[in-house]
Formats: C-alpha cells, structure tokens, sequence
C-alpha cells in the first residue's frame, strides 16, 4: 500500500498499520519523543497498532529538533 | 565580605512553575550537541525551546537525552507555522510527543523579517488555552496585542526586542516599556537579542525574562556569551528594582560645593 511517508511516497510492508509507518522508518515501536500525525490529525501513542492506514494517506512522523 | 551572584533570591513564577533563572535558552543553531550542553550548563538556564520536524533515521545523538540530562525542561515551539490551524496542530504533536502541555507559540505571518502574524496568533492562542495548554506567544511589540493575547488566557507575552535572529537588539524600548505598564503577567523579550548588553536592557525595562538563541548558538564562543549573558540578565534585573537616575539634559555634580577653597590669583 502506498502512503506518503513525511513527505516521501512509500510503499509500507508489514500490516497497514500507523505502528507500520513508524517501523518502517526504522524507528522502534516505543520510540520515545515522536509524535504522529494522519492526515492532519493526531494519532495519540496508545493507537498506533490500531488505526488503519488508507491507501494515499499523509504520514508525518515528528521528534524534537534543535529551534527556537 | 564580597556578596555572590545568586539568582535563588528572586525566582520567576511562570505557567505555574517557580524557575530560578530568568534566561530561557533556544538551541537552535548549535554546532554540535556537545556545544550545546555546555552552553545550557553555562546559561544556567532551566527552561530550553525545541522545535518539532520529521524524524531524522540518520541524525547522531539525541537532543532529547542531552537536555534530559541537563534536567531541564523541554518547551516545544510552533517555529515555521504560518497559520493558526498549522501551529495548533503543531502544539498538539509536540504534547503528544513530549508530555508536556507548555507551548511557545509562533505563527509567523512574514517571510522576510518572520514578524509574527498576530490575527492568526491570537486565534492559536485561544484555541490552545481552550484545549489546556500553557501557551507563550511570541508576538510583535504590540501593547495591545499583548493583552488581547493575555484576555484569551496566555501564561505570559514574549514580545520580540528585533526580528528573529537579527541580533539588532531592542528597537523600540518604548513599546517594551508600553507591555510592561499594559500587562500583569510575564513579560519575556525574546528575539533581537544580539549581546550581553541587549539582555540587559531587556531586564532593566521591567521584563520578567529573556530568551537568547542565535546570540549565543551562533556566537563565535557559545559558552561564553552563555555566560555574558546570564550575567546581564542578572545585572538588568538587579538594576530594574534598584531603581535608575532619572536622565537629565545637564550635569548635576555629584561632589557638593561646599567646602571649595579660594584660590588668590598668583
């Protein structure tokens, strides 16, 4: 299934899962200081392995960078 | 006996929060990780800013346990939102991400001169408040925006002293001053410090705080001017209630007259 990965087209193996997204940026599945949004909408930690993700869907996976 | 510096005396309640020091520390722009902890560590300061992007896989080193380290604590901007809807969003991941409801709010409204866009910001700010967060705006010198922002709920005001990373300083001291007489709430100058001197001044105007950022990341010794800057933040505040001399056209001698002797003419 493709989605677009922060900002990247991707093809996400392994389910279709917001928990797919992350693993598949390398990231472990309890990665502590990320934050997740689909489609503009936050997905709070404790449904990750739940929401589905929809073909075509906007991904972005944020952590704290240097700013400010 | 001399007298240490200490900054325990004269503590800073803020969102809540009682913080000793009154420098708040932004950590964009450093070299490296390791220059930024010794940087913080040399501000002293206890509240640091991050900004929220995606996730790097490749990125070395974790801010995050840097500053965790330092036990400070994490105040997460809205930095490169441009609208009100952008910015929320933006908060709402960064509580998500970094368990806290504190935001240091920036919608920039110029891309130019970053200015913020106080229509779109005053929207974000009530939005947040209504969902619980602790919200610091960063705004324009703007008295009356100032207290628009702190009738909608926010924890505190920082009006910026000069655009974003320009290091002119304070431009309009009078507007400063303005916030200062117009608002009972936090007042912290952020942006435009360029120097130890700016921050200073920024204190001895009446502002609770001051956040530096480029000043010290992108000075040629970080540390150092971490350091200078602590300590004219803590010289401003001093001066602030020691209360200045009024300024005054002509001289007035500080040496009385009385006593001069009388000179005969050879």
């Amino acid at each position: 299934m493709k989605i677009i990965l922060n900002g990247h087209s991707s093809d996400v193996r392994g389910g279709e899962s917001v928990l797919a997204a992350i693993k598949q940026l390398g990231l472990p599945p309890d990665a502590r200081g990320v934050a997740v949004a689909v489609d503009g909408e936050v997905i709070p930690r404790a449904r990750w392995e739940d929401v589905r993700l929809s073909e075509g869907a906007r991904v972005e996976v944020l952590s704290a960078m240097q700013g400010g | 006996m001399a007298e240490t510096l200490t900054e325990l005396e004269d503590p800073l309640l803020l969102g809540g929060r009682t913080v000793q020091s009154r420098l708040l520390l932004g950590t964009g722009g450093f070299s490296s990780l390791a220059v930024l902890s010794e940087a913080v560590a040399a501000s002293g300061s206890e509240i640091v800013t991050v900004a929220l992007r995606r996730v790097d896989p490749a990125a070395r080193g974790s801010l995050l346990d840097v500053l965790r380290d330092l036990g400070v604590q994490v105040l997460p901007n809205t930095a490169g939102c441009h609208t009100a809807r952008d910015a929320v969003l933006t908060a709402r991941l960064a509580r998500e991400a970094l368990e806290t409801e504190w935001i240091k709010l920036e919608v920039i409204g110029d891309e130019d001169t970053l200015l913020p866009d106080g229509a779109e910001l005053l929207r974000a700010a009530e939005e947040l408040v209504a969902e619980g967060f602790v919200v610091l705006p960063y705004t324009n010198d703007d008295p009356v925006l100032a207290r628009r922002l702190l009738d909608v709920g926010c924890a505190a005001v920082m009006p910026l002293g000069a655009p974003i990373g320009s290091g002119m300083g304070i431009r309009n001291p009078y507007n400063i001053t303005l916030i200062r007489e117009a608002v009972d709430a936090p007042v912290i100058l952020d942006a435009g410090i360029g120097t130890a001197s700016d921050a200073a001044l920024a204190m001895e105007l009446g502002c609770d705080a001051v956040l530096a950022a480029s000043a010290v990341s992108r000075a040629q010794d970080p540390v150092r001017m971490a350091r200078a800057i602590r300590a004219a933040v803590h010289a401003g505040r001093l001066a602030r209630s020691a209360g200045r001399i009024p300024r005054r056209l002509y001289a007035t001698a500080s040496t009385p007259e009385e006593g001069m002797p009388d000179f005969p003419l050879a």
